[in-house]
């Protein structure tokens, strides 16, 4: 039992928005008050928030350890060592798993969502994550290349496809269907490193198209109520022109919620005029429609300047940019179901495309009338780290500090964006507990993390106010995780095991008889194989769908 | 059906990479032996005819019998008191074991590395260059029409991975499967795998880089000096054929083994591979991929890089993982007699190191885990005695294309798991030591 | 005045076999993988010059150490004139060096040997 005595409580999904107030927790929950004698922990002129939730990173699997082997150098520059209860580890961009879980904890961030695996790799994520300690954790599954899926829906079998999309997330533990960069995987492997450019072209041997696909997913996820629906990396990334694209695919959502992730990478103008290869913004445009359109939400991408590693489902993109910088280079295809590319880079202040990405980013944080909507991430490692994550803040909250950063950046590309119109916004304390914690839970459909209502996870974060930002949520000074204090004075206290999150939608048993005799066909694991057995989940808990929900609460009321 | 036997469908064989799960067993429970593994190659057969459950002692200290329990708190011991313990095998074990065994040595500060360093090593230091342009077993499959194998003989290592998964296997897009392809064949003898090929190309042995040197050269259509025949035994006609086939194909394939990597050049070898491979994305869609000999050295490879950040040859004396190859892997620790004890899981060093780190390795206090007496174990300070994986141990693998397999069990045994028995060394030593070892530099 | 031939140097290429990873699994110290593991694979020309034939013992020897090993001939289509095969166990062990050059690798194929017939 404990008590977060006279803290500044932001809890804008409660609507407390820096209330001096106590915070209760006890057995792991909030609760809305304990005894006397239970312990106290002072918060005076602290601020309290619940535990950070992201959105999207790329934490744990098959893709992301070979982006870790990939890179010695950047592990040997940041060493993570052990102590007498924590295992050692590294750094870099792709840190090693233990590192992984502890710097988030060290940063007031309670849950990570890996976000791209394709199931045939759930295993390994799994036992990843298992190894990624104090956070709780989930991924998303790669279905927008599924070949299986792609012969049900090209049949017209929409009943199949939904009860296979629901097979798969049941049986690889995902949190959520991904689509990424859909239809190209087909061109990528099948037809000499294509790609797909338009929502409307056929894809490489089926008799659809992306837009199909898209709309697909999109309905079947909807259909299944899902806690989290479509989680959708564009066509098209970082092409001049290919806002066109993002609207193109938000308008095929109709009405049905979808997810678009890093939205700043497929914000991006034609060149403006005819001597010049430089894209433009169309942040203005893709704000507008997120922003009148409440189905839609987002995560920014955004881009901070230093190394990042590219690590993307989207393979062509990767063989682009590892083309571009002059580097070394991973792909990967899986069986039937995805692609894989792995890339260093560097985003620089100087170079045009850089600035503007980093500008368009700040665009649509700033130009966001909900926030609720258009939440904080860096696609972490692809946009830049997520130990960049209190430097992004400070930009948010210091349009002081923004205008300084604003001067060293590439002035013509500056130049393209509102940015130079002056868009003095400056995000609030509450406004950053929207979209870096209360937001991201709710568009996960999480209902017990991102706030402090009694019922909700105790998952929460104590920081120092300082006038720097960086500085303030660089190093909160108590991190308490399902209402241990783990981290106590800036220091480990205990290692903690997170729960790993998935959901478990209900499908006919009989669409078995339809996916064993592709698995029997085409991949080379056997179907009895091929699901992930409870031993690999550890500590977990089931989300329900809206279907399961409806049942427990009927169930409940009997 | 007779009482006595069992059927175990769907069972994973792990003697060597290709880690085939569709064994399907049939047990005879009374004599606890399996006496038939449909679908397995003779490797297969073999492993699981051989690996019955023998009468053993449950462990040796110092060549007497002991109980297991004994024989961990004397393991304990010794690994409490080295200055400079390696920890090294792991590779026909489960990843279960092996996160014990990297988790050990963070506590003590030791060093782990995998039997990868004299494996497929190279090639892992070649991809921290190059890179990898690759590929599951099941795309290879279902797209590939032409393949080459260099410095490799599938045909008695790995004799599934030319019938369920390369040459003759029928897949999606190659529905006539062997008819579909182009096999060419690298190496610097005939080999019964040549037998295959459509091109056996037979090189100079060490000139291995050259030839490749010399193929990446034609795929940029460069000039390449007729010479080179003289240099590697293959002619220029030849090379440029090879080199346009390879552009022009749909799915080209490289499948690699030890002909590279243990020969002149070691992962520039690799790497000029891989790098051929990666070129060749500029004109088509070409995959790479080393063959894996062990069952579970890939799991190996994951379980140590997401652990540690880096796949073998890991230092953790200084309280963090650092790596590097020569320094910190298990034949030069031994060959230089830095080394002065040792953990071994699941590996026989003992018959498969040179002379000078066998010789050290027999100076030094050695626990070995091994569920068969091997040449490592005669000369071990502790000999413990521990059940086969995917014979009598679950858990989990990965095979060598990194995708991960579960392993079902077979044949019930008296003696417990690697991972068991790491598990309690473990836990000794963290009451020994109080936790982790922090060293000196970095102590309060 | 009788000649006396000289250790010749050959190539010694370790590596797998079927039989020796089916004798593997049976056990190191059994019969079959103790004869397969110590029968070196040696081209049929090779072998006339040396004047043995299949069974009879040679020494193989490098600054490493040395093995003794019996003779099996291969047709010159099959194996090259100066290039041995030897599968994989103590015997091949026993010519590899110990300095991996900095990578942890040993040099395990295409290793230099001398070679003479083991006087009967």
């Amino acid at each position: 039992m404990l008590r977060i005595a006279n803290g500044r409580v932001y809890d804008p999904a409660n609507a407390v928005d820096g209330e001096v107030r106590d915070v209760c927790i006890a057995a792991g929950k909030i609760v809305s008050d304990v005894p006397a004698e239970a312990r106290r922990i002072d918060a005076r002129g602290l601020v309290v928030m619940p535990g950070g939730v992201d959105i999207h990173c790329h934490i744990a699997g098959p893709k992301v350890n070979l982006a870790r082997k990939l890179q010695p150098e950047d592990h040997r520059r940041d060493v993570h060592p052990r102590t007498a209860f924590t295992r050692s580890g590294v750094g870099g961009t792709v840190p090693s798993t233990f590192t992984t879980g502890y710097r988030y904890a060290l940063l007031g961030y309670t849950t990570a969502m890996e976000a791209a695996v394709p199931p045939i790799g759930a295993r390994h994520t799994l036992e990843e994550l298992h190894d990624t300690p104090v956070i709780d954790k989930g991924f998303y599954v790669l279905m927008g290349n599924n070949v299986l899926l792609y012969k049900l829906l090209e049949k017209g079998r929409r009943e199949e496809f939904r009860n296979t999309l629901a097979w798969w997330l049941s049986v690889s533990m995902a949190y959520a269907p991904k689509l990424v960069n859909p239809g190209s995987d087909e061109a990528w492997k099948g037809h000499r490193n294509a790609n797909i450019v338009n929502l409307d072209e056929k894809i490489e041997s089926f008799e659809l198209t992306p837009r199909q696909v898209i709309g697909a997913l999109v309905e079947a996820a909807d259909e299944l109520g899902l806690p989290h629906p479509a989680h959708i990396h564009c066509n098209n990334l970082g092409h001049s022109g290919n806002y066109a694209t993002t609207l193109d695919t938000m308008r095929i959502a109709a009405g049905h919620r979808a997810h678009i992730t890093h939205i700043q990478f497929h914000s991006y103008g034609e060149p403006r005029g005819k001597s010049t290869h430089n894209p433009t913004s169309k942040a203005g445009e893709i704000s507008e429609y997120v922003n009148t359109h409440p189905n839609i939400s987002a995560d920014v991408g955004q881009v901070m300047f230093g190394q990042s590693t590219s690590m993307t489902a989207d393979a062509p993109l990767a063989y682009m940019i590892a083309r571009l910088g002059g580097t070394k280079w991973v792909n990967a295809d899986t069986e039937h179901e995805s692609g894989c590319g792995i890339a260093p880079f560097t985003y620089q202040d100087r170079v045009y495309t850089h600035a503007l990405q980093w500008a368009i980013g700040l665009e649509l944080f700033l130009l966001a009338k909900d926030p609720w909507r258009m939440v904080f991430s860096t696609d972490h490692p692809n946009g830049g780290s997520f130990m960049s994550y209190p430097r992004l803040i400070r930009l948010l909250m210091d349009r002081e500090f923004r205008k300084e950063e604003m001067r060293k950046v590439n002035p013509k590309a500056l130049a393209q964006t509102a940015l130079a119109d002056g868009l003095d916004r400056e995000y609030s304390l509450g406004e950053i507990a929207i979209i870096t914690r209360a937001g991201p839970a709710r568009l996960l459909g999480l209902a017990a993390k991102g706030h402090l209502a009694p019922g909700a996870d105790a998952d929460v974060t104590i920081y120092e106010e300082h006038a720097d930002k960086e500085r303030m949520f660089g190093a909160p000074r108590h991190v308490i995780k399902d209402g241990e204090l783990i981290i106590e004075d800036h220091e480990f206290k205990a290692d903690w095991e997170g729960r790993v999150l998935h959901i478990a939608p209900d499908y006919d048993p009989k669409i078995v008889d339809v996916i064993r005799p592709f698995f029997e066909d085409y991949y080379t694991i056997q179907f009895n194989n091929y699901g992930v057995d409870d031993s690999y989940l550890g500590r977990h808990e089931v989300i329900a769908t809206a279907a399961q929900r409806a049942a427990a609460t009927k169930a409940r009321a009997q | 059906m007779s009482d006595n036997i069992r059927i175990v469908r769907d069972a994973t064989c792990t003697f060597c990479g290709c880690v085939c799960d569709d064994m399907h067993l049939t047990v005879d429970t009374a004599a606890n032996k399996i006496t038939k593994a449909e679908n397995a190659c003779v490797l297969g057969r073999a492993w699981f005819k051989e690996h019955a459950v023998e009468k053993r002692p449950f462990a040796l200290i110092g060549g007497r019998e002991a109980s297991t329990e004994e024989a961990i708190e004397e393991a304990a011991q010794i690994l409490v008191q080295a200055r400079f313990p390696v920890i090294y095998g792991l590779s026909d074990t489960t990843c279960e074991a092996q996160r014990q065994a990297v988790a050990i040595g963070d506590m003590i500060g030791g060093t782990v590395d995998t039997t990868t360093s004299v494996c497929h090593g190279p090639s892992g230091i070649a991809f921290q260059s190059v890179g990898e342009s690759t590929a599951t077993l099941g795309e290879i499959r279902n797209r590939a029409d032409l393949l080459v194998f260099w410095g490799g003989n599938p045909a008695e290592s790995h004799p599934r991975l030319f019938t369920r998964y390369t040459v003759t296997a029928k897949g999606m897009y190659v529905p006539n499967g062997r008819k579909d392809r182009y096999v060419a064949l690298v190496d610097v003898r005939r080999t019964p795998s040549a037998a295959v090929a459509d091109l056996f190309m037979q090189v100079k042995p060490q000139r291995d880089f050259e030839v490749l040197w010399a193929l990446r050269a034609l795929v940029k259509g460069k000039r390449v000096d007729p010479a080179i025949e003289q240099t590697t035994g293959v002619s220029l006609a030849v090379l440029e054929d090879l080199a346009g086939r390879m552009k022009r194909c749909r799915y080209g394939v490289l499948l690699f083994g030890m002909g590279l990597t243990m020969t002149r050049g070691r992962h520039f070898n690799s790497a000029a591979l891989l790098a051929l491979a990666t070129d060749l994305n500029e004109y088509t869609h070409f995959v790479a991929k080393p063959v894996r000999g062990h069952g579970n050295v890939t799991g190996a490879d994951n379980v140590v890089s997401w652990q540690t950040g880096f796949p073998f040859g890991v230092n953790l004396s200084r309280g963090y993982p650092r790596f590097n190859p020569g320094e910190f892997t298990t034949v030069d620790l031994l060959a230089r007699g830095e080394a002065d004890a040792a953990l071994i899981i699941a590996a026989d060093p003992g018959a498969n190191f040179p002379q000078r780190s066998i010789e050290h390795l027999r100076a030094i206090p050695v626990i070995v885990l091994d569920p068969k007496a091997s040449h490592t174990s005669r000369h071990a300070r502790v000999a413990i005695t521990t059940a086969t994986y995917g014979i009598s141990v679950a858990g989990t693998v990965y095979r060598m294309d990194d995708v991960s397999v579960r392993l079902r069990t077979a044949l019930p045994s008296p003696y417990p798991s690697d991972e068991d028995v790491l598990t309690r060394i473990k836990a000794r030593l963290s009451e020994l030591i109080g936790g982790n070892r922090i060293p000196p530099a970095l102590a309060a | 005045m009788e000649a006396i031939a000289l250790p010749e140097t050959m190539t010694l290429i370790g590596g797998r076999s079927s039989r020796q990873g089916t004798s593997l699994c049976a056990g190191k110290f059994e019969a079959e993988y103790l004869e397969v593991s110590s029968t070196v694979e040696m081209n049929a020309d090779d072998m006339a010059r040396l004047g043995v034939k299949d069974g009879d013992e040679v020494r193989l020897r490098n600054a490493s150490g040395e093995a003794i090993v019996r003779c099996k001939g291969r047709a010159a289509k099959d194996l090259p004139s100066g290039l041995l095969f030897l599968a994989y166990g103590p015997h091949s062990s026993r010519l590899m060096g110990g300095d991996t050059a900095g990578s942890g690798m040993p040099i395990s194929k295409s290793i230099a040997v001398e070679v003479e017939p083991v006087a009967k």
